[in-house]
């Protein structure tokens, strides 16, 4: 295992200027060469998440709270896990056994974790914007684990990451410039399509997203990224198709017609991943609907799927994440 | 101090209801103007020195939310239409009866009466019971009215008891929980949005059926471009349609709710730039007849929360005047169009003497320095609450002196 310090020697800005954030929340924010620190960053995760001892105790005494106002199991455990990887004690705090239950402001929630001295707070919740509100509130970092239908940043950075090595491991650069990646589902309310089409787009990749109108947002190109609504004509000539189910969580009314027909049109099947490149990888952040928008014989395709790899990859990313933004406060070499 | 005291405001500039600005004085007495232009002082009259300010009518607040008497007077408002939105809803004469009393004697409140009970746009309230407890007109509150049917009926029987209807145009379908007008800014917030359109599809709905029905109709705001062409159509087929704006609809467009700044959420959302270029156009070429504050004092409780969740709507009587006062400066209007907009056209909806320097008006008097500078903050506002996307912007334009009926405020 190199020490990040020596392989990053001269790509990126000395110490803490490589990545001058005080927390993570969200993409739009990041610079490339800052995607591509924290990138670089999780390499190491990656290895020693494949040792049988995968314990690093750099955030030892470290407290960190997962604040969760919303329902997740990957994320949560994802980060859960990043954190007592570094020797971190996490702490888990989920709304629904709290006191927001009993109408306690945002803002009293968050004035109530920064009194008990978090290191760093994880925080996600439905309304987009909310992590933000917290952030401005406490005095650590704090990570966006997903606010409302705003951004992921971790899951585009995971993403990123997964492609890149896939590419490498494939005997490419790893590198994600020129990559053509369709993005389909209900990009609408997915918060994950926002972030991927800020990370992407600031990586060189041409984005394409695709979706019934009704699940487009308007005035999408303007991020960079180019609209569809025909899924045939967006998979042509894909490098990446990256599928997103429909969040029906965040819906009011109806979107599309029903299921059946969603998969109609927009569900990927062996016949339309034909349709892309003949390599072409395919990835989904999960919770994957098969059968809807995936079919199972394409999620489990092997050499060509990543969504196991981007699972895995969520770990390295996470601890890079935590580790990066607490260097400041752990008095790190360069970031004090 | 006493209203029937005879006041001599003398050295001013006469803003009057048209034409250029008049260096003179005004005599009022028994509460009312007496007199207007070169007046020589007679014993007993109490004299006031305007020392070269502005001599304007006292605001006429057209649909404000809350009745906040320090904001009003340091806006120079001197008479406030409230909407039913209070809690209870303005939906029982008793209410009416009781909101009308309740500034008085230096603020005259003017409630404006649910069209519906509970404002849920399904049941007609008591339109003529609470006509004569003292409502001045009909409003559907922040909601649209989504049944044509009860929407038709409402104008019809207030078009009998010659009410205006005030109406909220946004359609329901559309809007849903949008919270954001559709375009990059809410798709880069992953707000829910909903298209400009549904302010137009109400627009026309509403003015299709004032034109059946005969009833005045009043759009208390209309921020886009396309809902402003169908008002302008309509007025010159001689609907009668009048439109209203607040600052925030002229002065703002979406690009300041980045970073999810909840103060800038209002009802209905901040538009595109060319909406806001469209509303200052109607605003010089006469579509839109009405500047509000739709002050909404609003504290950290329902502020300081993520944007979807945040109330809308600003503590705009402050900044009311200052902020009509740029389109002077920018040369959109002149000076006795903004006081028009600010006083005289909504006075005259209301149906009362006021908002406006003629003999006989009530003597609703304010002393303006138009180029006065100071700068907007929040944190020490008049108003009981300091939410305005305004903060720390500088701004031209103070009342330095405020008459209601002729008796000194303040």
């Amino acid at each position: 295992m190199t020490s990040p310090a020596s392989s990053h020697l001269g790509r990126y800005p000395a110490g803490a200027a490589a990545f001058p954030h005080r927390g993570l929340m969200g993409i739009a924010g990041l610079a490339r060469h800052e995607i591509l620190f924290l990138l670089d960053e999780a390499e190491q995760w990656v290895e020693l998440n494949r040792q049988p001892q995968k314990r690093d105790d750099r955030l030892a005494g470290l407290t960190i709270i997962n604040a969760f106002f919303e329902n997740s199991t990957r994320t949560r455990l994802s980060f859960e896990i990043a954190g007592k990887r570094l020797g971190a004690d996490v702490v888990n705090m989920n709304a629904s056994q709290s006191s927001v239950k009993k109408g306690e402001t945002l803002i009293d929630t968050a004035v109530t974790l920064n009194a008990m001295r978090a290191d760093a707070i994880v925080i996600r919740h439905a309304s987009s914007g909310a992590v933000a509100l917290i952030a401005g509130k406490v005095d650590c970092p704090v990570l966006n684990a997903g606010d409302g239908s705003h951004e992921h940043p971790t899951q585009a950075l995971l993403d990123a990451l997964a492609l890149r090595q896939v590419l490498r491991e494939r005997g490419g650069s790893g590198e994600i410039a020129g990559l053509r990646v369709t993005i389909c589902g209900d990009i609408l309310h997915s918060r994950v399509a926002r972030s991927n089409m800020l990370c992407l787009t600031a990586l060189g990749a041409e984005v394409r997203v695709c979706a019934p109108p009704a699940l487009m947002p308007e005035g999408v190109e303007a991020m960079g990224v180019a609209p569809f609504n025909d899924f045939n004509a967006a998979l042509e000539g894909a490098d990446v198709v990256m599928m997103l189910r429909l969040q029906q969580e965040r819906m009011q009314g109806q979107f599309v017609p029903s299921p059946r027909e969603f998969r109609y049109l927009y569900g990927l099947t062996l016949d339309r991943l034909a349709k892309a490149k003949p390599d072409a990888l395919v990835m989904h952040p999960g919770p994957m609907n098969r059968g809807i928008e995936i079919d199972s014989n394409v999620a489990d395709l092997a050499g060509r799927s990543l969504i196991t790899r981007q699972v895995e990859m969520g770990v390295a990313i996470r601890m890079a994440c935590l580790d990066v933004l607490t260097r400041t406060a752990r008095g790190a070499e360069g970031w004090s | 101090m006493s209203a029937a005291e005879p006041l001599l405001i003398v050295n001013g500039l006469l803003v009057l209801p048209e034409g250029p600005l008049v260096k003179g004085a005004i005599l009022c007495e028994d509460g009312k103007i007496a007199a207007l232009g070169d007046i020589k002082r007679r014993e007993g009259v109490a004299l006031a020195d305007a020392n070269g300010a502005l001599i304007a009518p006292g605001l006429v607040d057209f649909g404000v939310f809350a009745i906040d008497k320090p904001a009003f007077h340091f806006g120079g408002i001197t008479r406030a239409a409230l909407m039913p939105d209070q809690s209870p809803v303005l939906d029982h004469p008793a209410r009416v009866r009781f909101a009308a009393q309740s500034g008085k004697p230096d603020l005259w409140v003017h409630p404006l009466a649910a069209a519906t009970r509970g404002l849920e746009g399904v049941e007609l309230a008591e339109l003529a019971l609470m006509r004569d407890a003292g409502a001045k007109a009909v409003a559907t509150g922040r909601q649209w009215i989504s049944d044509s049917g009860t929407m038709a009926r409402l104008l019809r029987y207030a078009a009998m008891l010659g009410l205006v209807v005030v109406a909220h145009a946004e359609d329901g379908g559309l809007t849903g929980n949008a919270v954001a007008t559709a375009g990059e800014m809410a798709t880069r917030l992953g707000l829910a949005s909903a298209p400009s359109e549904a302010e137009a599809l109400a627009v026309a709905r509403d003015i299709a059926l004032a034109e059946m029905t005969g009833a005045r109709l009043h759009l208390r705001q209309v921020t886009t471009a396309s809902a402003l062409t169908l008002v302008c159509a309509a007025k010159q087929r001689g609907v009668a349609v009048t439109a209203g704006v607040t600052p925030a609809h002229f002065m703002l467009s979406d690009l300041a709710i980045g970073d999810f700044r909840t103060f800038a959420r209002m009802s209905p959302p901040l538009r595109c730039e060319a909406d806001r270029q469209a509303v200052l156009e109607a605003l010089a070429d006469g579509t839109i007849d009405v500047i509000g504050s739709g002050h909404d004092p609003r504290g950290p409780e329902d502020k300081r929360l993520p944007f979807a969740d945040a109330e809308p709507g600003m503590a705009g009587a402050e900044t009311l005047l200052p902020l009509t006062l740029n389109l002077v400066r920018d040369g959109v209007i002149d000076t006795a169009r903004a006081f028009a907009l600010l006083a005289g056209n909504p006075a005259r909806l209301l149906g009362v003497e006021a908002g406006a320097l003629s003999v006989g008006m009530e003597a609703d008097i304010a002393l303006v320095e138009p180029e006065r500078p100071w700068i907007v903050d929040s944190d020490r506002m008049a108003a009981s609450a300091g939410n305005t996307p305004f903060d720390k912007q500088p701004v031209q334009g103070r009342v330095t002196a405020l008459w209601k009926g002729g008796a000194a405020l303040g």
